[in-house]
């Protein structure tokens, strides 16, 4: 088996027809994630254990004639912000460093369930906070496709793992574009679903109003498929939204003819680059497949990074508050009073990124600046969120870029925080509406290095989103 | 200038954050900067527009509540296993009242 060109199917394929059974597909893969590991160091430790004990069930249903279930022998990696019960969830955090979960997410139990199997923990920003992967505690994590470059953030280490061929999907966690971006930077596939789509149960909170977790795979099929698996009300989670799931990977593959894209006209005034033309010949793409093309207007955009910064950082100051050397394994030396250590604990234990969110995030809720930052914010939001429920009015889905520029160097950006922010201009937006969002393989630079494109579509209409993708897919994107 | 040094001491103590001198300064000219940039929200024209706290989407306002049903809760061993410091079932911190 060539473990990195598998797909689900094809796993299932070769389970059904016993060319190879879980256990040896789970022994091989961890084997061969561990030894490419140290190009990228996209995994921050695996669980062997688990992954063969989920790899014996689904052995042993194939063996009774059982279904094994959707992603039946299927290695899967998981961002290590998503807890699993007994394999250390670090965050990418110090302060978490040796934290075993007692409990595992929601994700991760339906994972499982369908027969798929957690390979490992994938290194990330320090609390997903981050737009490259530099922030985590535990070191960078380097593009599998241009080792000198980063796989973007805050999900870099799903997303170098999937296209490395270490796992054939991955899951990530999205607030305001830490999917989208590093699946651009890395050249595959990554879904940030509607809000309240996927239980965030077991997600470690930054954002909660923003929160998302979403897969990522080398194909759109393969996403739609972990989505459908992971997707769905959950008792343990009540912003999970109670709506049917449709079957997403059988709705795929029909014609895109008809269908009304905005192109908004204040995403593409910046993108006089390699980027922008190679998303104006994704347009023409879709274009040539039958789409109808229209400008649309969404003026609050302008605004969205300041909007997210103060939400964002206002809903963080307020979750990162519980690590403060009482429950989280992690206490400073420095306790003389209780005081000292709560702020010892987490200054010694925070890094920059994450004490310079909670510094703005406390600010801007501080007594006299509340109405001036976070109820200003709130009321921007609603005016983004607007500009899409106007568009959707007159189109099926928006497409725009995803970054306004491909994977940049290590250590290029990690001394201007505010221009590391605006970057995320064209993934916020689409955050602060809470609809589905994806990046799609657009096309490459003259570089070699991959540009994603992004399709936006209204509360809970993944399946048109999945099929715009799948019809750019097939036609090969635009190279 | 937006934020001066005093007040970044004042918020990290909010935070519970101890943050060296360096950091104080450092963190001192990020946040000008960034505030500066998010001071331009005071253009944009609001009124009567009301504040977005959550994604909100057609549904009821107690479709996604559980049944009061009770569900075993973790247990102390478990709850207590991660502790930095822990005792007759308790997680163990600092004196808080001083005599």
């Amino acid at each position: 088996m060539e473990i990195p060109s598998l797909t689900i199917d094809s796993v299932r394929e070769g389970l059904l027809s016993k060319r190879f059974s879980a256990t040896e597909l789970a022994t091989e893969a961890l084997r061969f994630a561990e030894s490419e590991n140290p190009k990228t160091g996209a995994y921050l430790h695996f669980s062997p254990e688990r992954a063969l004990a989920t790899a014996g069930r689904v052995d042993r249903q194939i063996a009774q004639g059982e279904d094994p279930g959707a992603l039946a022998g299927v290695p899967v990696a998981v961002k290590d912000v998503i807890v699993t019960e007994g394999v250390r969830t670090t965050c990418g955090s110090k302060l978490l460093a040796n934290y075993i979960p007692p409990y595992d997410a929601t994700a991760v139990i339906r994972i499982e369930r369908a027969g798929g199997i957690i390979v490992g923990k994938t290194n990330c920003d320090e609390f997903a906070m981050g737009s490259s992967t530099e922030n985590s505690a535990f070191g960078p994590v380097r593009n599998p496709l241009a080792l000198d470059r980063v796989p973007g953030g805050s999900s870099g280490g799903s997303a170098a793992a999937v296209a490395q061929g270490t796992a054939v999907v991955a899951l990530g966690s999205d607030t305001g574009g830490s999917i989208r971006q590093p699946a651009s930077f890395c050249g595959v596939v990554g879904v940030t679903p509607t809000y309240g789509r996927v239980s965030r149960y077991g997600l470690t909170a930054f954002a909660s109003s923003l929160d998302h977790i979403g897969p990522f795979a080398r194909s759109v099929k393969d996403a739609a498929t972990l989505l459908r698996v992971m997707a769905g009300h959950d008792p343990a989670d009540s912003t999970s939204a109670d709506a049917p799931v449709p079957d997403y990977p059988a709705l795929l593959g029909g014609s895109v003819k008809g269908l009304k894209l905005g192109l908004p006209r204040e995403y593409l005034k910046g993108l006089k680059s390699e980027t922008g033309d190679l998303i104006h010949r994704g347009v023409e793409a879709f274009r040539s497949l039958g789409c109808e093309i229209r400008e649309i207007g969404m003026p609050a955009t302008e605004h969205a990074i300041a909007c997210y910064y103060i939400i964002a950082t206002a809903e963080a100051s307020s979750n990162l508050a519980r690590y403060d050397g009482v429950r989280y394994t992690v206490r400073s030396e420095h306790t003389d009073t209780l005081s000292d250590m709560y702020r010892n604990t987490r200054g010694e234990g925070f890094g920059a990124e994450c004490k310079r969110r909670i510094m703005l995030g406390t600010y801007v809720l501080s007594a006299g600046y509340y109405d001036a930052y976070y109820l200003k914010a709130q009321k921007v939001r609603a005016l983004v969120a607007r500009d899409f429920s106007n568009a959707f009015q007159e189109v099926d889905a928006v497409v725009a870029p995803v970054s306004p520029f491909p994977a940049f160097r290590l250590g290029e950006k990690v001394d201007d925080p505010l221009a590391m922010y605006l970057s995320d201009i064209y993934t916020i937006t689409g955050s602060l509406a809470g609809i589905p969002c994806m990046s799609v393989p657009c096309g490459k630079t003259a570089g070699g290095l991959p540009v994603g494109m992004q399709l936006l579509t209204r509360h809970f209409d993944e399946t048109t989103m999945f099929r715009l993708a799948n019809a750019l897919e097939t036609a090969g994107g635009v190279n | 200038m937006k934020i001066t040094e005093a007040e970044v001491r004042y918020v990290a103590d909010l935070a519970n954050l101890k943050l060296t001198d360096t950091e104080v300064a450092r963190f001192q000219a990020d946040l000008d900067g960034i505030l500066e940039h998010v001071a331009s929200l005071n253009e944009v024209d609001t009124e009567g527009v009301q504040p977005m706290a959550q994604v909100l989407y057609a549904a009821g306002e107690t479709d996604t509540l559980r049944a009061d049903v009770p569900v075993p809760p973790l247990g102390n061993a478990a709850a207590l296993a991660n502790a930095p410091q822990s005792g007759a079932g308790y997680f163990k911190v600092p004196k808080i009242i001083e005599r």
